[in-house]
């Protein structure tokens, strides 16, 4: 899917190496930023009041800061999960339907087993119950993929919309709390919810959040599990050669991923919301994509895009509020992030060519 | 049970079919054009959505519904021509440069939407429709076949049309080269990018003009996100059809028609929740995948960039 640590020329200083490396991620980062702001322009707004607010309420405000460190764990989870399966070579793009679908569960079980179990027992059970309902989403595609080599990307696609439906229909139907006028979950109580850290507002969700993508991270690189995924990735038929299980790498690499992002929507759920309202689907998933392809698959990298961006959507959402500028912009932002990325590596990856011809 | 069977409900179910299922028709053959050519177009839903927008909101402006088609296409093209100068011209990854396609223009088109319509939230008239004398008076099908706008029966025509392009003009052989065999394409003189682009562009009209009847026939309206995976379901639609365009009318409205069931069976008096209803289409689209697969092709240069003398 991409080039990952090409040894970089020996002739190259190694300062100069670092210097390519940073300007081939930061370009897009920038080329993004300054597009956007020509569309802003030209709705009538002032891309620098724009920008600047952003960045005052999303980083530099501390109960701004505050809120986009607790928006990173979902976002880590979710993350990890990608990076699974994008190492291996997946397109895993039906995120959203599994992080969605997780967190109505774990919203539905959380309330009534508060009362039940030790507080520690009933996370560990939501937890577990989430990662298997992530999992349980992702079933399908894996043995389309597996069984009859059907494009995932559409079968998850679908999945996803099909499980964001299945969720409205859960919360109107068969969880909603009958106290409340709009449909809604039971509300999972504050004292029940992912314990502060200190005495910040965040929760220590971030923390396991941040423990996925690193422990991802190596799993891929320096386990046999991991190695194995990564051949499935960059080469199939080496895979088939190479005598491993392709159709068992396929279920695993995709029951790994969705987990994850089931993960993510426990951790939303119990760290934040404490209920899910009918009709409610962040769409996190499709706007993580582009920064795990920005970082290059690199999990200490995913983290850093993964707090920009979430500067980025807390920053935008007060602006919604303040400035006028609604909260799609974000969507733009992240597309055109994309394609500038996609344009800076095509060109990258001409001149090294041309170089090392 | 009963009020399944009447008329009305049977009626209003083929009248939703056809509404729905057109949109996905001319997306689906838009999609199989690209497919053939060799390119996967995961941008379709945001050339849909773009079509939408500006079909809307130049019909809107203009009062002209045929204005509002055109400009729903170039929409389309618009959308497409950036898919054509990255992935065809600069051979980049087509997943990722279409996710970014549906992205951006799902983000732009809600902005404009918001910065223009919402506050009014203008609708359209009724528009005008083209009644074929006699066959328009038949119960049921009459009013859902034969009384509708011109595009709808150009749409039906589109793929015996596209039959008759693939299998007997050079330009249909050339798209199936450009997708099979792109180098054996390139070695008889014939340009492997100039005939992508050309699908590509194609494309994206035929997905603009689906996604701005959807705004100002089906809904007299835009809104935002209004295309709600039909982009996709198209996309479904041409992998299953096997470049057979008769699969794709034929499937386009069977999905249609589970999209109609909502209204239907309201008209019917048979109260179901949206939702319920609403998973249906990716229902079905999932059981058609698991049953079907097998049967599911994609030509082997699909989704490949193509450079000249690279094995």
């Amino acid at each position: 899917m991409s080039d990952r640590a090409l040894p970089a020329s020996r002739s190259a200083s190694r300062w100069g190496g670092v210097l390519v490396t940073l300007l081939r991620v930061l370009l897009p980062v920038l080329l993004a930023l300054a597009a956007g702001g020509l569309i802003l322009l030209s709705f009538g707004k002032d891309p620098f009041a724009y920008y600047g607010y952003v960045v005052e309420r999303g980083l530099l405000s501390p109960t701004g800061l505050e809120a986009s460190i607790t928006r990173m764990a979902p976002l880590l989870l979710i993350a990890a999960g990608l990076i699974v399966a994008f190492r291996a070579g997946l397109w895993n793009l039906g995120v959203d339907g599994q992080f969605l679908l997780a967190a109505v569960c774990v919203a539905a079980l959380a309330p009534p087993l508060a009362g039940l179990l030790p507080h520690a027992l009933m996370l560990l059970v939501c937890f577990a119950a989430a990662a298997l309902v992530g999992a349980a989403w992702s079933a399908i595609p894996a043995y389309l993929k597996a069984r009859h080599g059907i494009n995932e990307i559409i079968s998850t696609l679908m999945m996803s919309f099909l499980g964001v439906s299945l969720a409205n229909v859960l919360i109107k139907i068969v969880f909603n709390d009958p106290t409340t006028t709009v449909p809604q979950t039971e509300t999972l109580a504050v004292a029940d919810r992912l314990a502060r850290l200190g005495d910040t507002t965040v929760h220590w969700g971030v923390l396991l959040g941040l423990a996925a993508v690193i422990g991802v991270h190596y799993l891929m690189s320096r386990t046999a599990l991991g190695l194995k995924l990564q051949i499935v990735g960059s080469n199939p038929r080496t895979a088939i050669h190479a005598g491993i299980d392709l159709k068992r790498l396929t279920f695993v690499a995709f029951a790994l991923s969705a987990g994850l992002a089931g993960l993510g929507g426990a951790v939303d759920l119990l760290g934040v919301q404490g209920t899910i309202r009918a009709d409610w689907n962040p769409a996190y998933g499709i706007a993580v994509i582009p920064l795990i392809f920005l970082a290059r698959f690199n999990g200490w990298a995913v983290i850093a895009f993964v707090f920009f961006f979430a500067v980025l959507m807390i920053g935008g959402e007060s602006a919604a509020r303040r400035l006028g500028v609604p909260s799609f912009y974000v969507l733009v932002q992240v597309a055109l992030l994309m394609l500038f990325f996609a344009v800076v590596e095509t060109f990258d990856h001409a001149w090294r060519k041309r170089r090392g011809a | 049970m009963e009020a399944l069977l009447t008329t009305v409900f049977l009626g209003s179910l083929l009248f939703g079919a056809v509404t729905a299922g057109v949109p996905l028709l001319l997306a689906g053959l838009g999609e199989q054009i690209s497919e053939k050519a060799g390119v996967l177009n995961i941008g379709l839903e945001g050339m849909m959505l773009f079509g939408a927008y500006f079909g809307f909101a130049v019909a809107y402006q203009s009062e002209s519904v045929a204005l509002g088609f055109l400009a729903g296409g170039a929409g389309g093209v618009a959308a497409a021509a950036v898919m054509a100068l990255l992935c065809v011209r600069l051979g980049m990854n087509q997943i990722v440069v279409g996710i970014a396609i549906t992205l951006g223009a799902e983000g732009l088109t809600a902005l404009l939407h918001y910065f223009r319509f919402a506050r009014s939230y203008p609708r359209l008239g009724r528009i005008e429709s083209l009644p074929v004398p006699l066959l328009s008076e038949l119960p049921i099908v009459g009013r859902a076949l034969f009384d509708r706008t011109l595009l709808v029966y150009l749409a039906v025509l589109l793929p015996f049309l596209l039959i008759l392009v693939f299998r007997r003009s050079q330009f249909g052989l050339n798209l199936q080269a450009a997708g099979d065999k792109p180098a054996a394409l390139d070695a008889a003189g014939v340009s492997v990018l100039g005939t992508r682009v050309a699908a590509v562009l194609l494309t994206g009209f035929l997905a603009g003009l689906g996604g701005a009847y959807l705004s100002i026939v089906g809904g007299g309206l835009f809104l935002p996100f209004m295309t709600g995976g039909a982009g996709f379901i198209a996309i479904v639609l041409a992998m299953l059809a096997r470049g057979k365009p008769l699969w794709v009318l034929f499937g386009a409205f069977l999905f249609g028609a589970s999209l109609a069931l909502t209204t239907a069976m309201q008209v019917a008096g048979v109260n179901v929740p949206t939702d319920v209803i609403q998973m249906l289409p990716f229902a079905m689209v999932i059981l058609v995948l698991v049953l079907f697969a097998r049967h599911a092709y994609l030509p082997p240069a699909l989704a490949q960039p193509y450079h000249r003398g690279e094995r």
